[in-house]
């Protein structure tokens, strides 16, 4: 082997393991029973059946805070994947000017640091006067994942047909019946792109749910994480919470991955 | 013609994009069972006008009334009509068999009558035992059966069709053809059928309706707009033809290529200027000195497969296409003549430039969105004037720096010695220049008019 292709292997294996040592360092300690994060006290499981039986410390407040993450995540993105495929229609159909403003627009909140777009919902929030809570943290959260949803479904638009929700209109399709029926399934893969990224976006969410969930106590995973690890110390049976999240996500993406192959596969 | 023969009524109908006029003023009857064709160069305001009717577009000024009922505000899916679409627009999440059946479900059509009324069309488009078939895996001339099966099971009483061979080649568009007239004549149905294709319009229609700039520049049935085009762009859109400029001397006796012929052609008036075309397959050539008109040396001559096709050069210096059965060698010396029947005198639209104008000062007049100098000597600043320009004294020039105004070329006719261009200034107004130089359609050219070739007048009383 020549020394170029040695290098690149080693680059590409020093890469992977710089990024996925520290989640691989997560899941193998969650199979031990230290409290202590780096002590290897032999093979156990007890800290998945302290997690499951709820033996551990403060698992109700954990439990509502996984709840809250979800239902949150879940409304969010649902309303967030509406919202956001009726405004990329919309732009779709701009021209000129005001289409390309329309899509800077869309665009300046993805780039958006966090921070300021906390802070500006919860002065925004305060300035209105809606009292901090559920209802504010959707509200954000529908806020930051809209974009990517507009985002993910233009290019299903520009592949479309120009004509064929015209053509449901001319065969006797009212404009309701016609985007259900045609328009929908045809931006579907994007808007399920766009569903699947708001849904992981709300979930991975911290700074602008710190900001704008208000004094009533709502955590949502992170920021129960955060608190908990300010309180003198990660609580042991987080670890094998966020390898079993971990594992969740990586499933996904996985069956996601297949999916799309198989779909190539078959148009080609 | 009754009133109810009349299916779809097209009443002052206008539409601009921004400030570009699209359609203007348009009027058209539509008589029940016709296969009537809107043809034009892209840009003209064909598909406009068809989406106007199936209702996808709205006007800014102009009705439509489809059996009596005015129709102008009921939206697409009210309308009893169906649509083929350009590029098919076929649903592509659905097989063959549910894009037909897409508006029977719609109208809760029951489901035997559904599965009976796909497998007639199915038949009728030639395109049995393909109702499972996913739609892209189709070829380009079987969606478009599907597409037409789907807008037939509807039984519109009118079927639009958008360009609906574009796609196709040469070989599937002459098959397509002949079935979309056999498909019309056994379903009795009206057809309005758009496209830019002469040859398409002249091999399907009952009536064409041809269309330029905006505007409808000629309704009739085939063989009226082929013989008998009624202004230079018709006789240059439809087929090939020889357009020159005439003199009507008096009825049936007109002079152009500098000699004069028989032709059937009155109520011109007498020494009166007129556009006359010839096609290119009534020039005949004849060995008899008492047959011969004029004389010419053929320039060229070039095998098109059917026929020949020749460039002469007339012994007064014109210019000719001649097409024949029969090849002439090229360098010889012919004699031709022309049967007063095949010569088509048409009104000249006009005969010099005319503008508006006003006087903005000591020898300075407005038009055409800028101030050209000229003699003012008789008028007065502020005055509201027009300004006559012959067509051959404009000047195009290929750079800006010394022009008056800008614009593009957008339509030339060759006259047998010289090119009539129509170019299309900054301001959105024509100018129509006379002029040796060949340009291309689509040019930017520099105008430039001499002070001494603007003539000025006062506006005529009362015509304004």
């Amino acid at each position: 082997m020549d020394w170029k292709k040695l290098f690149a292997k080693l680059y590409i294996w020093l890469l992977l393991i710089v990024l996925y040592a520290p989640i691989a360092f997560i899941v193998i300690f969650s199979f031990t029973e230290a409290k202590s994060l780096g002590n290897w006290t032999g093979f156990s499981t007890a800290l998945y059946q302290n997690l499951f039986n709820g033996s551990m410390q403060n698992a109700s407040g954990l439990l509502s805070a996984v709840k809250n993450t979800l239902l949150i995540a879940l409304v969010a993105s649902v309303v967030a994947t509406l919202l956001g495929t009726i405004a990329a229609i919309g732009i779709f159909h701009l021209h000129g000017t005001k289409k390309q403003t329309m899509t800077f627009l869309n665009n300046i909140p993805m780039i958006n640091p966090d921070i300021i777009t906390g802070v500006s919902l919860f002065l925004l929030f305060v300035f209105l006067g809606i009292s901090q809570g559920y209802t504010t943290v959707i509200l954000a959260h529908i806020t930051f994942c809209t974009p990517y949803v507009v985002l993910n479904v233009m290019p299903k638009l520009r592949q479309m047909n120009p004509n064929i929700y015209e053509a449901a209109l001319d065969l006797g399709a009212t404009p309701a019946q016609a985007f259900r029926k045609v328009l929908v399934p045809a931006l579907r893969p994007g808007m399920i792109s766009g569903f699947i990224l708001s849904f992981t976006m709300s979930l991975d969410d911290f700074v602008v749910t710190f900001f704008t969930r208000g004094t009533i106590g709502l955590d949502t995973l992170s920021t129960y994480i955060y608190t908990d690890a300010r309180k003198g110390g990660l609580t042991p049976e987080l670890k094998p919470l966020m390898s079993i999240i971990f594992l969740i996500i990586l499933v996904v993406l996985l069956v996601i991955n297949i999916r799309q192959s198989k779909q190539l596969e078959k148009k080609a | 013609m009754s009133q109810n023969d009349v299916i779809i009524k097209v009443e002052h109908l206008s539409k601009s994009f921004g400030d570009k006029t699209v359609l203007d003023d348009i009027n058209l009857e539509i008589k029940r069972g016709e296969f009537v064709t809107l043809l034009g160069p892209s840009g003209c305001g064909k598909t406009t006008m068809l989406r106007f009717i199936a209702g996808f577009n709205t006007a800014d000024e102009g009705k439509i009334i489809m059996e009596g009922k005015d129709i102008t505000d009921v939206p697409p899916f009210k309308r009893p009509l169906n649509t083929v679409f350009q590029r098919y627009a076929l649903f592509p999440h659905l097989d063959v068999y549910d894009n037909i059946a897409f508006g029977l479900k719609l109208n809760k059509v029951p489901e035997e009558e559904i599965d009976k009324r796909v497998m007639k069309v199915l038949k009728l488009v030639s395109m049995s035992d393909y109702e499972d078939r996913d739609v892209e895996s189709l070829s380009g001339g079987q969606q478009q059966r599907v597409a037409i099966a789907r807008a037939l099971i509807n039984q519109p009483k009118v079927l639009l069709l958008d360009e609906p061979l574009a796609a196709l080649d040469l070989k599937m568009r002459k098959d397509m053809q002949i079935e979309l007239k056999e498909m019309h004549k056994k379903l009795g149905i009206t057809f309005i059928y758009v496209t830019h294709d002469q040859e398409e319009a002249l091999t399907l229609s009952d009536t064409i309706v041809v269309m330029n700039e905006g505007k409808i520049q000629q309704i009739g049935t085939p063989t009226d707009i082929y013989n008998e085009p009624v202004n230079a762009f018709v006789a240059d859109f439809i087929g090939e033809s020889n357009i020159l400029k005439g003199r009507m001397i008096r009825d049936r006796r007109v002079a152009f290529i500098k000699h004069e012929f028989d032709c059937v052609d009155e109520g011109f008036g007498e020494d009166v200027k007129v556009d006359v075309v010839v096609r290119p397959e009534d020039i005949y050539f004849t060995t008899d000195p008492a047959k011969c008109q004029f004389k010419a040396k053929v320039n060229s001559c070039i095998f098109k497969g059917v026929h020949y096709e020749m460039w002469v050069d007339t012994d007064t210096g014109y210019e000719l296409m001649i097409q024949d059965y029969d090849p002439y060698p090229v360098g010889s010396e012919v004699m031709l003549y022309i049967d007063p029947d095949d010569i088509q005198v048409m009104k000249k639209e006009r005969e010099a430039n005319t503008y508006a104008a006003k006087v903005t000062g000591e020898g300075e007049v407005e038009f055409l969105g800028t101030t050209f100098a000229c003699d003012t000597t008789g008028f007065e600043e502020g005055d509201e004037v027009v300004a006559t320009i012959r067509f051959e004294k404009v000047d195009l020039l290929d750079y800006e720096e010394e022009a008056d105004t800008t614009g593009n070329v957008v339509f030339i006719l060759y006259m047998g010695n010289h090119y009539h261009l129509t170019v299309k200034t900054e301001s959105g107004e024509n100018i129509w220049v006379d002029t040796n130089d060949i340009w291309d359609k689509g040019d930017f050219v520099g105008i430039k008019i001499l002070p001494e070739d603007i003539r000025l007048s006062k506006p005529a009383a009362g015509n304004e």
